[in-house]
């Protein structure tokens, strides 16, 4: 009984969207980091946010509170920052559907010495696959991304920053 | 040890919330769409690690006061961050100066807050601000060596930013009773000892800037106790106007 409840938050919350990204759910970005019964029969939901500042945050607890209402009312959501949320939780089926959403995946891992150095990495082109690429500027249109253009293809596009 | 805890929260969070605040006004100002998305960014990171910083001292001070109510229904007097961060941004080479020398104070402070395991709340919080700020600093660095290395106007103007600024940086490494018993308490190491790690960074940044650095002495000072340039009162008045008149109001 307990783990059916469990088990049908946990299948609602594989339906909510990201509202900056709206092809990846909340749970393949890694968001989610618990989803457990605590000792008065609540349902606690650790979300932890990307950026500190991600204004989806607010959004995106609105939206597990709509898509939870009509099944389940005891339930709360708990703001966690430990572990810090990292782009290396964003699953390999995740990151490609960032590219065929012409948004160029993070590369590697966050433990790379190249990010650690805050070195300039490669970044392919989610339009046609090209290595030369120029980074126009490290801030894009969310916290998250970095804003890029294609040498070969002119292709300007976002970069989701390794994290 | 508790009541300087909190005090000691609010020091980071107020640093953070003010140079939000600040950093926001260029929204729409930028020199440039790339830039003014960048200020607009780095103030929604500060913005966000203000939240939590002030969460977290409202919990400690243990008067029911939250993120809200520390922003918006406190006087300038009760603010605790370094006067440094209330300055006005004069133009784009001012504040991106600032920027350069708060970035590099801040990535040192939150190594330290994330590495320790006293406070595990507020190592939460600093592990994720790092993350941020390292990226803050690494942009604030670029543009200081781009525009000191740049034009002669260029180098002149953030030449003379710097020289304005200087004398703020020295606030960052004072210490205090609260700070000390910070230190006591193993949360954090005492202000001072991220000055000879922070000067030499900063004087790399300015040597590859082609930047002399000021031999200023002097020492501007008070933000820590809440003795505040006048700009910090101005910009409250602005960023408190509408909770002070509809105390609550949401939208």
């Amino acid at each position: 009984m307990v783990s059916d409840r469990i088990a049908q938050v946990k299948r609602i919350l594989d339906g909510v969207m990201d509202p900056e990204l709206p092809f990846l759910t909340i749970t393949e970005l890694g968001m989610i980091q618990g989803c457990d019964l605590d000792d008065d029969g609540t349902v606690v939901i650790k979300l932890t946010p990307t950026y500190s500042g991600c204004p989806a945050t607010d959004a995106i607890q609105d939206d597990i509170k709509s898509a939870l209402q009509p099944v389940e009312q005891r339930f709360r959501i708990d703001i966690v920052h430990a572990p810090a949320w990292t782009t290396d939780w964003i699953s390999p089926e995740a990151r490609e559907k960032m590219r065929l959403n012409g948004i160029a995946p993070p590369e590697g891992s966050s433990a790379d010495k190249a990010f650690l150095l805050g070195q300039s990495q490669t970044v392919p082109c989610p339009r046609c696959a090209s290595s030369d690429t120029r980074l126009v500027s490290p801030f894009g249109s969310t916290a998250c991304k970095a804003h890029y253009q294609c040498n070969a293809c002119a292709e300007p596009f976002d970069h989701f920053k390794c994290f | 040890m508790a009541d300087q805890e909190h005090e000691w929260i609010l020091r980071l969070g107020d640093d953070a919330l003010v140079l939000a605040q600040r950093l926001s006004e260029w929204c729409s100002h930028g020199p440039a769409l790339e830039e003014d998305i960048a200020l607009s960014n780095i103030a929604l990171d500060l913005l966000g690690q203000a939240r939590a910083l002030l969460t977290l001292a409202g919990q400690r001070e243990g008067r029911g006061r939250d993120e809200d109510a520390l922003a918006y229904f406190r006087t300038d007097r009760e603010f605790r961050n370094a006067l440094l961060v209330e300055l006005p941004n004069g133009h784009f080479g001012d504040t991106i100066v600032r920027q350069m020398l708060f970035d590099q104070f801040a990535v040192l402070r939150y190594e330290a807050l994330a590495s320790q395991l006293v406070d595990l709340e507020l190592s939460a919080i600093a592990t994720k601000a790092l993350k941020e700020v390292r990226y803050h600093a690494a942009h604030s660095a670029r543009w200081v060596v781009r525009l000191g290395d740049g034009t002669e106007e260029s180098h002149r103007r953030v030449q003379e930013s710097l020289n304005v600024l200087w004398p703020y940086t020295a606030e960052l490494f004072e210490d205090d009773t609260v700070s000390q018993a910070c230190a006591e308490a193993g949360v954090l190491p005492l202000n001072a000892s991220f000055q000879e790690r922070w000067t030499e960074h900063v004087k790399g940044i300015l040597n590859e800037a082609t930047l002399a650095c000021p031999e200023s002495s002097a020492l501007l000072t008070g933000g820590r106790s809440g003795r505040h340039t006048e700009h910090l009162s101005f910009m409250l008045a602005e960023m408190q106007v509408l909770q002070r008149t509809y105390p609550g109001a949401e939208w």
